[in-house]
């Protein structure tokens, strides 16, 4: 009975969309699968398990993001690019100070640079903590090591409410500088969690580095070449896993980064496993930039004071301010008219640009591993739609 | 050897488990209503208004001069001026706002208002147990919800109220050592009204000065007015 009724199936006339030509398997992943990360859909058309055609679907966030910037003034958009990269609020703001610092011919005094490289390489750590949790909890082990990651980011999040005022909308930065600086007693704590920070990351480490588990999903899949990589413009971690080296901090030189002594991790094979590897081992840089900055560190003041708050009017000009945010290479470019109004205002996203690379690395791997994949690249949504 | 990456990371967990019964530092979690973690004086929230002394009319520092209304970037504020104008602390006639409504449906809590008022008038709250039942009236918040009495804001924000305070005092010192200079016999009915508090009837310093002043925190000494 069951043998005939499978054969008649495999007669039947294909069922699906005559594109497919029944052959293949439409399937819409997201918007709202849990591990998508955000309101991001993939339309997969699959062959049995494999994926091989992969349509990513973006744009359930946009909020107008660039639109708002140009109809609001130049401090107007600052706490609206808190909402950006939502859980890296700080290098948003940083970058975003950069390029109006740029563009007005504004100095930063060096307590407030010193104060910035902290902030940003907290970002850092807390970003990649959070990035290895979500990917685990991609690979299936729920929960745990998510819980874990949270719980040293929390650490970060409430140095950072203490200096903003809140966890991850802090807004902090300002053209000319800081909004309010740091007391003892902060650079005090910050410093207690830095000096703590590497024994989680051994733990960490051992949970999940030579877990066979983790070491089968990750190796060869989804591999970027590191000529793809750079013809496709990607930036951040995920070009340093495939071997190119490429950091803004090293290149730019932007803020006081050539006073640091850090290395530039560097990936062999680019695939999955160098990627999550590459986030552990900027984390070991941040920390030792981080212990560079706070014996640096002089008191002093945090604000230009020449820079007007309101009624700011950069001088007619263009400029383009870019950073290596935790994501990858994060740039404002601002034309200004001379009015209270950038007269264009444009994002350079990381997660998004880096996210345009998804359909060539999933291609030939299965289901399960697209979300291990797409986990692998670190995206925020907020981000990515604007 | 197959297993003992495995074997590694459950020892790890292992370690987790018994240690939050053990450890401060794994227990992390805090019983919420039951037990509240403090919150940090920075912390901020929504926007609130001050008044000193006694009268939440009488005493309101907001002088409708609308800056902050046109500075926020959602535009979540509304004010209007009053018609006429009533005495400030210092017995200046100013104009007072006849409406002042702030939506916190809209407001992204940025504080930006709080920077540019060049009055010290308006400050963040801390306030963070709002829920409502209503979803529209309710989540308008009137004059008469938004004004906190000074006390209050020296409750809640202690550092940064005192360098405010202390910023005040200072203006109005200014304000009334040039008064003397100018004309010493009116001074007499200038002198201050509060003992701690007291508002200069006009800033001394000008808007954008006051303004960066007033972003300054515990350990910055506010740029000298100029
Ligand atoms: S800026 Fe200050 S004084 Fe002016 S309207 Fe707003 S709260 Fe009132
Ligand atoms: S905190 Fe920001 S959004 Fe809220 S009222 Fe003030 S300026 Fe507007």
């Amino acid at each position: 009975m069951s043998a005939t009724s499978s054969q008649e199936l495999e007669q039947a006339p294909p069922r699906m969309s005559s594109r497919l030509e029944g052959e293949l398997m439409e399937v819409s992943l997201g918007p709202q699968h849990p591990s998508t990360h955000g309101v991001f859909r993939m339309n997969v058309a699959l062959e049995g398990e494999i994926v091989r055609k992969l349509k990513p679907v973006f744009g359930y966030l946009h909020r107008n993001h660039e639109q708002i910037g140009e109809s609001a003034g130049y401090l107007q958009a600052m706490p609206y690019t808190d909402r950006l990269d939502y859980f890296c609020s700080m290098t948003n703001n940083w970058a975003y100070a950069l390029s109006v610092e740029k563009l007005a011919g504004i100095e930063v005094p060096e307590r407030a640079e010193y104060l910035r490289i902290i902030l940003a390489e907290l970002t850092r750590l807390q970003n990649h903590t959070s990035l290895l949790g979500f990917l685990l909890s991609d690979m299936g082990a729920w929960g745990t090591p998510l819980m874990y990651a949270f719980r040293e980011r929390e650490k970060i999040l409430d140095l950072f409410e203490s200096l903003s005022g809140a966890r991850m909308m802090c807004d902090y930065m300002r053209f000319g500088g800081c909004r309010v600086d740091a007391n003892d007693d902060w650079i005090a704590g910050a410093k207690k969690i830095v000096d703590l920070f590497p024994k989680f990351l051994d733990e960490f480490e051992d949970l999940i580095l030579q877990n066979e588990i983790v070491i089968a999903r990750t190796q060869h899949v989804g591999k970027l070449s590191p000529e793809l990589a750079i013809s496709a413009g990607i930036t951040g971690p995920m070009l340093r896993a495939s071997g190119v080296n490429y950091d803004i901090r090293k290149i730019d030189k932007y803020g006081f980064y050539p006073r640091f002594k850090f290395r530039v991790p560097l990936g062999d094979h680019g695939d999955t496993y160098d990627r999550l590897m590459m986030r552990a081992l900027e984390m070991r840089e941040s920390l030792s930039i981080l212990q560079q900055a706070f014996a640096q560190i002089q008191p002093g003041p945090v604000m230009n004071p020449k820079v007007k708050i309101r009624a700011f009017k950069p001088p007619v000009g263009e400029a383009y301010g870019r950073i290596e945010a935790p994501k990858g290479e994060l740039g404002f470019y601002l034309i200004s008219d001379g009015s209270a109004n950038p007269y264009r205002y444009r994002v350079r996203p990381p997660s998004f640009i880096n996210l345009t690379i998804l359909e060539d690395m999933c291609l030939g791997h299965t289901v399960a591993d697209v979300m291990v994949i797409l986990g692998s690249i670190d995206i925020v949504m907020g981000e990515v739609d604007r | 050897m197959i297993g003992a990456g495995i074997a590694k990371g459950m020892a790890v967990t292992l370690r987790n488990f018994v240690g939050s019964y053990l450890e401060e530092d794994r227990l992390t979690t805090v019983q919420y209503p039951e037990e509240r973690n403090p919150l940090p004086e920075n912390y901020r929230n929504f926007p609130i208004l001050i008044f000193d002394g006694n009268d939440p009319h009488a005493g309101l520092r907001c002088v409708a001069c609308k800056i902050c209304e046109k500075e926020c970037p959602p535009q979540c504020i509304y004010i209007t001026k009053s018609e006429d104008k009533k005495p400030d602390y210092m017995g200046k006639p100013q104009f007072y706002p006849a409406v002042f409504d702030i939506d916190i449906s809209v407001c992204m809590s940025c504080q930006i208002c709080v920077e540019v008022c060049p009055f010290e008038a308006i400050k963040m709250d801390k306030e963070f147990e709002l829920s409502k039942r209503e979803r529209f009236n309710a989540l308008l918040e009137r004059k008469e919800q938004l004004a906190k009495s000074n006390e209050y804001y020296h409750h809640i924000h202690p550092v940064e109220a005192a360098q405010v305070d202390k910023n005040l005092a200072e203006a109005a010192a200014a304000a009334e050592a040039k008064k003397k200079a100018a004309a010493a016999a009116t001074t007499a009915k200038a002198s201050s009204v509060g003992d701690a508090v007291s508002v200069p009837g006009k800033p001394a310093a000008s808007p954008t000065a006051q303004s960066l002043g007033s972003t300054s925190s515990p350990g910055v000494s506010p740029p000298a007015a100029n």
